[in-house]
């Protein structure tokens, strides 16, 4: 298991989680530049992932929708603002309503630096998202709840299973 | 799932609006550390009574303060367990990211044993 921290501050409406993994930059990055890798670890089982675009190149775009358990599609995307391949980019993260994903005004947008750092044992990886209001951070939380419950009990399935 | 079952909807709204803004996070910390007047709170800052005493009824609607009457004085507490759910909330979306981290050191772990990529 990765080494994780994850601080949540409400006043500056910023969410940083820091993980550790025993593998190059290179490898890590990888993970963000191919679609197919990033569906793998996007969503939990529950809410798989579909990128239909992606474009991890300064001004690109990347487009997913999510799928809940009962086949609803959650639509997404990302704007790539910079990429300092493989140690930093940053991008707007939006909800959209439909697969036109264009983006949705009332929905919160937020701002985030995922940046990977070599160290001794691998790579340190920072994911920092701010928001623009608590509004903003509450939207995205309700939806994380819905991702992070399925998850939760994904994780002691998989536990019970062993 | 916790989360959601403790909080309905409308209480989530009034509680993320309630704390999105500045004066009220601010006057919810003082009354989480002791009972306060409503009077003592506004004169902590530059407006009115009336301008105060509204942000205290916001916080108020949303189950964040309590408020009783004393004499002539309203006295105002913050409610320690409504702040708990708020961040019951964000342990959720940390639920979240512990998984996706999970996925990511699973995926690079493949690299190294492709054996055990379906198991």
């Amino acid at each position: 298991m990765p080494v994780t921290n994850v601080t949540h501050d409400l006043d500056s409406l910023t969410l940083v989680i820091t993980a550790e993994f025993a593998a190059p930059v290179e490898r890590v990055w990888q993970v963000y530049a191919d679609p197919r890798q990033l569906e793998q670890v996007f969503g939990p089982p529950t809410y798989p992932a579909t990128f239909v675009e992606h474009d991890l190149t300064p001004g690109g775009k990347a487009h997913y929708f999510m799928t809940s358990p009962e086949g609803e599609k959650y639509y997404g995307w990302w704007r790539i603002e910079s990429v300092d391949e493989p140690r930093r980019f940053t991008f707007e993260d939006g909800f959209a309503a439909d697969d036109s994903f264009a983006p949705v005004a009332e929905m919160p947008v937020s701002h985030n630096v995922y940046e990977f750092e070599a160290i001794e044992s691998g790579t340190r990886a920072t994911f920092t998202g701010t928001y623009e209001s608590v509004e903003g951070l509450q939207q995205v939380l309700e939806m994380g709840v819905v991702e992070g419950a399925s998850a939760a009990i994904n994780q002691i399935d998989a536990l019970l299973a062993r | 799932m916790t989360a959601a079952a403790t909080l309905d909807e409308d209480r989530t709204d009034a509680l993320f609006h309630a704390l999105a803004d500045r004066t009220r996070r601010d006057m919810l910390r003082r009354v989480l550390v002791g009972e306060h007047s409503v009077s003592a709170l506004a004169d902590k800052y530059e407006m009115s009574f009336a301008a105060a005493q509204k942000h205290v009824a916001v916080l108020e609607r949303a189950g964040l303060l309590t408020k009783r009457r004393s004499g002539r004085e309203r006295l105002v507490r913050g409610d320690v367990e409504a702040v708990r759910s708020v961040a019951s909330l964000l342990d959720e979306l940390e639920t979240l990211w512990r998984g996706r981290i999970a996925r990511i050191d699973d995926l690079i772990a493949a690299d190294l044993h492709p054996e055990h990529i379906k198991e």
